[in-house]
């Protein structure tokens, strides 16, 4: 605060209190109601393409490959912008060795960032110049199944020349070649797989070998989380109910989420969280969560007492998916990156690090010479029978989403 | 003469207005007008298809329903915060305008000196403080003001002691601002006419600093009703907030029903500061 004179002569209190307070308000940002509301006030803004015009309603967004074109500049630019998801490429310090490796082998000079917190929220930050055919200024982007499968839907994605990706043609695991939003991998590759289970914190309890369990056990009420993805929860859910979550009637769905409301009632369910559901498992303040398998096998680092488990129920499998945007100037470039991932020794020391599924095949081998604690790891690599177990949820169309998504708001009490 | 000067004076004052006008109708006016027509979109529509503005207010009525227990959660947190803060905020301001002396200017830097820290990090360090495995509940449990499987983190107290700590600068800025303008002789005539302290206070005092008071509540109570830090970091399922429901909507992609919750919350938060501040009798203020 700057200093205060001692006699403010001639001020009257109100305007020393508007100075004092315009002074608090500039200071905290994200704070105030005013600031809240210029928040809402630019997501309003970005919503209509282009203030007044929203008055009239908005066009529709979907795009496609004749409405749509996009010039590749590869050739003459040798660069790449990538964005993916906070801690999910290899670091050393401030240096991310795979990618410098990329870039001296290629020359191609990447701009790596880290600027994917959320699918929804990435979804809404680019929405407005993908639905109008504009560049959103990035070559390559990494979102999960759902998301990646409502893009294909719009018409936003570059088709992928898959002749100048031949590591990815032929390392690609098996269970990952044909997903049913992009059955030829025509606009995607997957990044990294993964898994969502159970961990509990074993310094404070028991086992917990189950959904059930964790939605009914009396020890732990009001010190379990489970997490705000939609459909890594409701999939747990459906399976609880007795139904597929990857094709569910809406009656099932009414009896998962009445399910969910009865667990959300009885105040057993502790908060619903993003990413930060490790401190508090971490210091016990929640006993036992929904997780997913790369951040507990990381916590399992710092905290040999934290224990990830495969429920009764099942697991649910995803994946993060590489894919270009349209009007992404660098699709060559964003290819060789691509392939390189899909080198086993790269895929390795890139999984040794974020410890998610790797969807490299013959990677497991040349693990052996990065770090041979994890050759074997069912987490990292799972066999063709631990995923016989394993679940996604369906996907639809934006409206059913929007319509499932917001019936899990209501009933997660938000 | 003098009549072309005020003209010109008059002109200087537009231009003047001019580039804080363009600011706000870029920013403030023109989001605001989006904001409203979302909120009227046709729910049927969506993405892919575009949506149309029907004039229906079908958003509003199913954002009322399904939400209206968060709604008044959020007014019911935000009302009791402000009134804590008062309980905390008065004495500290009066204090600290007539007791401090040359502590004053130390005790003001004190009030102001979290807000060098983000509002974010000062709030989850709450989260450390009321930790279920933490000192306090330890100590609380030990006193046996808490029960053994009691716990503070994830509860509506702790929601509303973060609004509290959050807040109670606003509260207590403006109070101090209008407790120091107030002349000391007068508190002495007071006494000097044989009233007790108290009725010094009550008759002297409180109505002077009414203005500080009026500016303090609102400055606490507004910012407070639309807050979902606090509920998000130290609350639990069942105490979510309407800024909560309005940021979830958000990201899900239900824009028209975020939208029609926001221009509710505003709508609601003018119709009771105007009620408030017109029973204050203090209209010069807003």
């Amino acid at each position: 605060m700057a200093r205060r004179p001692h006699h403010p002569g001639g001020d009257t209190a109100v305007d020393r209190l508007a100075r004092q307070v315009a002074q608090e308000l500039g200071g905290a940002p994200g704070f105030s109601r005013r600031s809240f509301l210029r928040a809402s006030g630019f997501g309003a803004l970005v919503l209509g393409s282009g203030g007044l015009l929203a008055a009239c309603g908005t066009e529709g967004t979907q795009q496609s490959a004749d409405s749509c074109t996009s010039e590749d500049l590869s050739d003459s630019e040798k660069k790449l912008i990538f964005s993916n998801w906070p801690l999910y490429m290899d670091e050393k310090g401030k240096r991310y060795p795979t990618l410098e490796d990329f870039q001296s082998e290629t020359g191609i000079d990447v701009t790596y960032n880290t600027d994917v917190n959320g699918n929804n929220e990435f979804f809404a930050k680019v929405r407005n110049q993908l639905g109008a055919c504009e560049p959103i200024d990035r070559d390559l982007m990494v979102l999960t199944d759902w998301m990646a499968a409502r893009m294909v839907g719009l018409g936003w994605l570059q088709e992928l020349d898959t002749d100048a990706m031949p590591n990815v043609s032929a390392n690609l695991v098996e269970s990952l070649r044909s997903p049913d939003w992009d059955p030829d991998r025509k606009h995607s590759v997957p990044w990294q797989s993964g898994l969502t289970g159970i961990a509990y914190n074993s310094k404070f309890t028991g086992k917990v070998s189950s959904f059930e369990e964790l939605l009914t056990r009396g020890d732990l009420k009001g010190k379990v989380s489970l997490l705000n993805e939609m459909g890594d929860t409701m999939s747990f859910l459906l399976t609880m109910t007795g139904a597929d979550p990857s094709d569910f009637s809406d009656d099932e769905w009414g009896a998962a989420l009445e399910r969910m409301e009865e667990a959300v009632a009885s105040g057993q369910i502790r908060q619903f969280t993003g990413n930060d559901y490790t401190r508090p498992l971490n210091n016990g303040d929640v006993l036992a969560c929904e997780a997913w398998s790369g951040d507990i096998i990381a916590l399992q680092y710092d905290n040999p007492d934290i224990e990830f488990v495969v429920p009764e129920e099942g697991m649910v499998l995803w994946s993060d998916n590489m894919l270009v945007p349209n009007k992404a100037a660098h699709k060559a470039n964003a290819e060789k990156l691509m392939d390189y991932y899909y080198e086993p020794e790269v895929a390795a020391r890139l999984a040794a690090w974020v410890n998610y599924i790797c969807p490299v095949q013959g990677a497991e081998e040349a693990m052996a010479e990065v770090d041979d604690s994890l050759v074997g790891n069912p987490l990292i690599f799972p066999t063709e029978e631990d995923l016989a177990g394993t679940f996604t949820f369906m996907s639809t169309d934006t409206k059913t989403r929007e319509g499932f998504e917001k019936d899990f708001n209501r009933v997660i009490g938000a | 003469m003098s009549d072309t000067e005020e003209r010109r004076g008059g002109l200087v004052g537009y231009v003047l207005l001019l580039p804080a006008g363009a600011w706000l109708t870029l920013f403030f006016v023109v989001p605001l007008v989006t904001l409203v027509s979302t909120s009227f979109y046709d729910p049927a529509g969506s993405l892919e298809l575009g949506y149309r503005v029907t004039g229906q207010v079908t958003n509003y009525a199913s954002v009322l329903s399904d939400y209206s227990e968060q709604f008044l959660r959020s007014l019911g947190y935000a009302a009791t915060a402000t009134l804590v803060c008062v309980l905390l905020g008065y004495p500290l301001a009066y204090a600290i305008a007539f007791k401090a002396g040359r502590w004053r200017n130390l005790m003001l830097v004190a009030v102001i000196a979290p807000f060098f820290t983000s509002f974010l990090i000062r709030t989850l360090s709450w989260q450390l403080i009321l930790a279920d495995q933490g000192w306090v509940v330890d100590t609380l449990q030990f006193l046996h003001l808490l029960g053994e499987d009691g716990r503070l983190l994830a509860t509506p107290v702790a929601v509303v002691t973060g609004i509290t700590y959050n807040f109670l600068p606003f509260m207590v800025l403006p109070l101090y601002a209008s407790l120091e303008k107030i002349d000391p002789r007068l508190i002495e005539a007071g006494s000097d006419l044989y009233a007790s302290p108290f009725t010094t206070f009550r008759t002297v005092t409180l109505p002077l600093s009414l203005p500080g008071l009026v500016a303090g509540t609102l400055l606490t109570f507004i910012p407070a009703a639309g807050d979902y830090i606090n509920a998000q970091l130290l609350g639990n399922t069942r105490t979510q907030m309407i800024g909560n429901v309005i940021q979830k909507l958000f990201d899900g992609g239900s824009y028209p029903e975020a939208a029609a919750l926001s221009v509710t919350l505003m709508a609601v938060i003018v119709v009771l500061v105007l009620a408030y501040v017109r029973r204050a009798g203090t209209e010069d203020l807003v």
